[in-house]
């Protein structure tokens, strides 16, 4: 009896094993929190490098730096890099570290298979980059994979560009399934659906977007290993393919991938903005609503991607009424972002600044999405850099933005330290100012007329494309100093308080001291 | 007084500021927006454009002047002291019915062009069939039995590691396609590669090529002139090297490059029953040859390993002829090579076919005449 007693005493207090064996047979979630968000980052600095490549070639007009084809596995690596592994699995990490904290559970619900999921990304994207190094190089096909560029015109590489995408589609399966498990089975008792933080209701929703569209990626790159090796015609005409099919698969995939890449952030937005204006969030059920609503339409949209494909004219006028319908549920959001804001009392740290930037420069974003999505204009728009300008705006000033004020937000819960708000803010400004002037000036010369993918370009576009180098150099070089921010923070630091900000709520900041404990809520929190 | 001296001065300041701005853009081109274009569709797409683009200035101005009062105001640094109010059923039902009501009056105007946008058939005057061909344009005027292959000129070849000062480089080709203006052309659009998009903003006219099947799209040209575009939909490794470059002319002089064209067809069939001389094939070869098999099988045959063959010592070039002339004309299926049979003539055909095998490394010491090639087909 006293024995069990001192046991379980043991139990509760035992931290993480040490060395390097920690972290590779780790089940806890705030260790694959960690794991998962060190992997994004170095996939951000290795695709932005990647980037880095691109900025410089279009420097200036005429070929300078590398070659055609080098420039096409660029944009291609970048691409899938920047998705496949800074994006998600940052928003993984992100979920790992919190939803279990948020929801007053001890762990995730499954946690060896947590384990796992984060393991197989690492050989997935060493195997993706590994094809740099082959002979023929790598995919250069766009991280669209558009057939049949991408079956009977790609290099060899491809068959490994293939394995790597599945492997990523089963660790984020897992993934999904472990925060669906754990969110539906793990709640503290009176921690109702309608009284979750909405980062969790957002990741609930996620993973189930998750679940519905990974397997159709498997199935379109499976559809092409078939193609390129057992002579199938999926995507081939001359054996009764249509390569337009592969389209139609891959942004039913694409789509909801791009909302998979949104609905977290909009969760880290709705805690962010309520703590620093010190009210609560304006709207709660109809945010939860409105994520909901914009998950389902995700799914009745795809073919926006392909309004020039050639489909037929009442094709393109369904695609395009339910494409501008999304701007509904989006703009709820922004309303009940600006609402919360309104007669509180707001300080200006460093994860309200990026939060707010989200808010101003996703809403752009926004509005060029509204644009594209009317069919005859984009007719001018598509596969322009003004899509560039787009898409860019949503995923680094949007997605990237919201990972990055939640890092600031948490890392006082995660560390028990706090950043420099100093430097915090540095980063936010000199971030803010070079990737307006990087993408900013992209909407013009897609207007103007310039087609992305180029590697090079005639003298039309060669200021803005100037401009924009410059704004990326700058960009690339904060996240740098956002690296020695990083490891600033988590060396030391001042003392973070146990509920670190003065607005702060939710169970992680007023149930649980700074840092973290290495197990938390071994029995379940009251919810009030 | 002052203030007289100053207000009369201040419209010349603006003027010689406007002017300078004027005067810079003059020599430095900060294009800002889409192309009026010059046909009816381009118009009505750029009115779209505008109409949407001033609606989302008009919310993000309300949006954004609101967050930043907010901002200014509501800020604990003042004084604020946060309200406590956070649902309002009207407030969320307003804000969804007034952006739905705006979507709609976005959907009518927009309903309107898509479907004069995608009504390339009915009353089609000129019909001219466009194939994307890694990295070139094949033009047929399908009416007409004209046919011709446009690639990117020579003169932005030669200056790709510095164009400065070049005009229009990357967006010359050697032979443009001519339209008559004031008809309704209708193009058909297919790839005998991979998927391309022939593009040409000026007629607002996007539409992707694919393999296999066959797009349309139409233009009615309302000004002469020479428009200008690329290929839009990343068709591999030059997909930013394959220029489209329209001269829309009167409907006399469009007649009269048609007679012309046509005569030099016939010029050309001719030549191939000719005997042809060895050095006579090699110069017209290397030209061929540049144009259509460097980009892949590199200027000195050296090929991309692991991507596409080399030309030098390859098996296929130093073999057996008829095997050699059956790869050019036919393709390789499953492969990049391309079927050229329809994109060269005998002439061409017989030339590069000649060059491969006596140069780029090779000397087989044979020749191949046009009549061979014509007796293949």
């Amino acid at each position: 009896m006293t024995t069990a007693t001192t046991h379980d005493d043991a139990h509760d207090d035992h931290g993480p094993a040490k060395g390097l064996m920690r972290w590779v047979t780790t089940t806890n979630h705030k260790d694959i929190g960690t794991l998962y968000l060190w992997l994004a980052f170095i996939m951000l600095l290795t695709g932005g490098s990647m980037a880095m490549v691109i900025r410089a070639e279009l420097f200036q007009p005429g070929l300078q730096f590398v070659k055609p084809e080098f420039f096409n596995q660029m944009t291609t690596m970048h691409g899938l890099i920047m998705v496949f592994g800074a994006i998600m699995p940052a928003f993984v990490g992100l979920a790992n570290w919190l939803i279990p904290m948020q929801i007053g559970a001890p762990d995730m619900a499954l946690p060896r298979m947590n384990n796992w999921s984060f393991w197989i990304l690492p050989f997935a994207f060493t195997m993706l980059a590994s094809t740099l190094l082959m002979e023929g190089g790598a995919p250069a096909f766009g991280w669209t994979f558009y057939a049949p560029l991408s079956t009977t015109f790609a290099p060899d590489s491809t068959d490994y560009f293939i394995f790597a995408v599945h492997l990523m589609g089963i660790s984020s399966v897992m993934g999904a399934i472990n925060v669906i498990a754990t969110i539906l089975n793990m709640r503290a008792p009176g921690m109702t659906l309608m009284k979750m933080p909405l980062f969790v209701w957002t990741w609930l929703i996620t993973a189930y977007l998750l679940i519905a569209v990974m397997p159709v990626l498997a199935g379109a790159v499976t559809m092409m290993l078939t193609d390129r090796h057992f002579d199938t015609s999926f995507f081939d005409a001359a054996g009764g393919g249509d390569p337009v099919m592969f389209q139609h698969i891959f942004w039913f995939f694409g789509h909801p991938e791009v909302y998979i890449m949104i609905l977290p952030a909009f969760g880290i937005i709705s805690a962010i903005v309520p703590t620093f204006a010190r009210k609560p969030l304006f709207g709660y059920s109809s945010m939860v609503y409105a994520s909901a609503s914009i998950a389902i339409l995700s799914f009745m949209v795809w073919a926006h991607h392909m309004f020039t494909t050639g489909m037929p004219v009442a094709g393109e006028l369904y695609f395009m009424y339910a494409t501008i319908l999304i701007s509904v549920p989006t703009g709820v959001k922004v309303f009940n972002w600006v609402s919360t804001m309104w007669k509180g009392s707001m300080t200006f740290e460093t994860p309200m600044l990026w939060a707010l930037g989200f808010i101003v420069m996703f809403t752009i974003g926004g509005f060029s999405g509204l644009m594209l999505g009317v069919a005859p204009v984009d007719t001018q728009y598509h596969d322009t850099y003004f899509v560039v300008a787009h898409f860019h705006y949503v995923l680094v000033t949007g997605a990237l933005y919201s990972i990055i004020a939640a890092f600031y937000y948490w890392v006082p819960k995660w560390t028990g330290n706090m950043y420099s708000e100093t430097h915090g803010k540095i980063h936010f400004w000199w971030s803010t100012i070079s990737v307006n002037v990087l993408f900013f000036p992209q909407h013009f010369v897609g207007l103007a007329g310039m087609p992305r993918r180029i590697p090079d370009y005639s003298l039309q576009f060669a200021e803005f494309n100037a401009i924009s180098s410059i704004g990326g150099f700058a960009f690339g070089l904060a996240q740098v100093y956002f690296l020695y921010i990083i490891i600033k923070t988590i060396k030391g630091g001042e003392k973070a308080t146990d509920k670190v900000w003065e607005g702060a709520t939710g169970l992680e900041f007023e149930a649980l001291p700074s840092p973290a404990p290495y197990h938390s809520f071994d029995t379940a929190p009251e919810i009030k | 007084m002052t203030f007289n001296k100053m207000s009369g001065r201040l419209p010349a300041t603006i003027t010689s500021v406007m002017s300078m701005l004027f005067i810079s853009s003059a020599q430095a081109d900060y294009a800002l927006n889409m192309t009026q274009g010059v046909t009816p569709i381009s118009r009505e797409i750029f009115s779209l454009h505008m109409i949407v683009f001033w609606i989302c200035v008009a919310i993000g101005v309300v949006v954004f002047l609101t967050m930043a009062w907010s901002i200014l105001h509501h800020r604990k640094s003042k004084g604020a002291v946060a309200a406590n109010f956070h649902e309002s059923t009207t407030v969320e039902i307003v804000w969804t019915v007034v952006p739905l009501l705006i979507l709609i009056a976005i959907a009518i105007p927009a309903t309107g062009t898509l479907l004069d946008l995608e009504d390339a058939e009915t009353d089609a005057e000129v019909t001219v069939q466009v194939t994307g061909i890694q990295w070139k344009w094949k033009y047929n005027y399908v009416d007409e039995g004209v046919e011709f292959i446009s690639s990117l000129a020579q003169s932005s070849r030669d200056v790709i590691k510095d164009p400065t000062g070049n005009e229009n480089y990357l967006l010359e080709v050697d032979e443009p396609i001519v339209l008559p203006i004031n008809k309704k052309i209708r193009f058909l659009f297919t790839s005998d590669d991979v998927i391309h998009a022939w593009w040409v903003p000026a007629l607002a006219v996007k539409q992707d090529a694919n393999p296999g099947f066959i797009n349309d799209s139409w233009a009615i040209i309302e000004e002469p002139g020479t428009y200008r575009g690329q290929c839009a939909e990343l068709c591999g490794k030059d997909h930013g090297f394959m220029p489209i470059v329209v001269e829309a002319v009167t409907e006399t002089e469009y007649k009269q490059w048609i007679a012309a064209k046509k005569s030099e067809a016939a010029a050309i069939a001719a030549s191939a029953d000719k005997e042809w001389a060895m050095q006579d094939l090699l110069a017209k070869g290397e030209a061929v040859y540049q144009a259509n098999c460097a980009a892949c099988h590199g200027p000195t045959g050296a090929g991309i390993p692991g991507v596409f063959p080399a030309m030098t010592s390859s098996p296929v070039v130093t073999g057996d002829v008829a095997g050699h002339v059956d790869i050019v004309m036919n393709g390789r299926s499953g492969t990049a090579m391309a079927a050229y049979k329809g994109q060269l003539s005998d002439v061409d055909l017989a030339a590069v076919i000649t060059f491969e095998r006596n140069s780029l490394g090779n000397s087989m010491g044979d020749t191949v005449q046009p009549s061979a090639i014509k007796n293949a087909r």
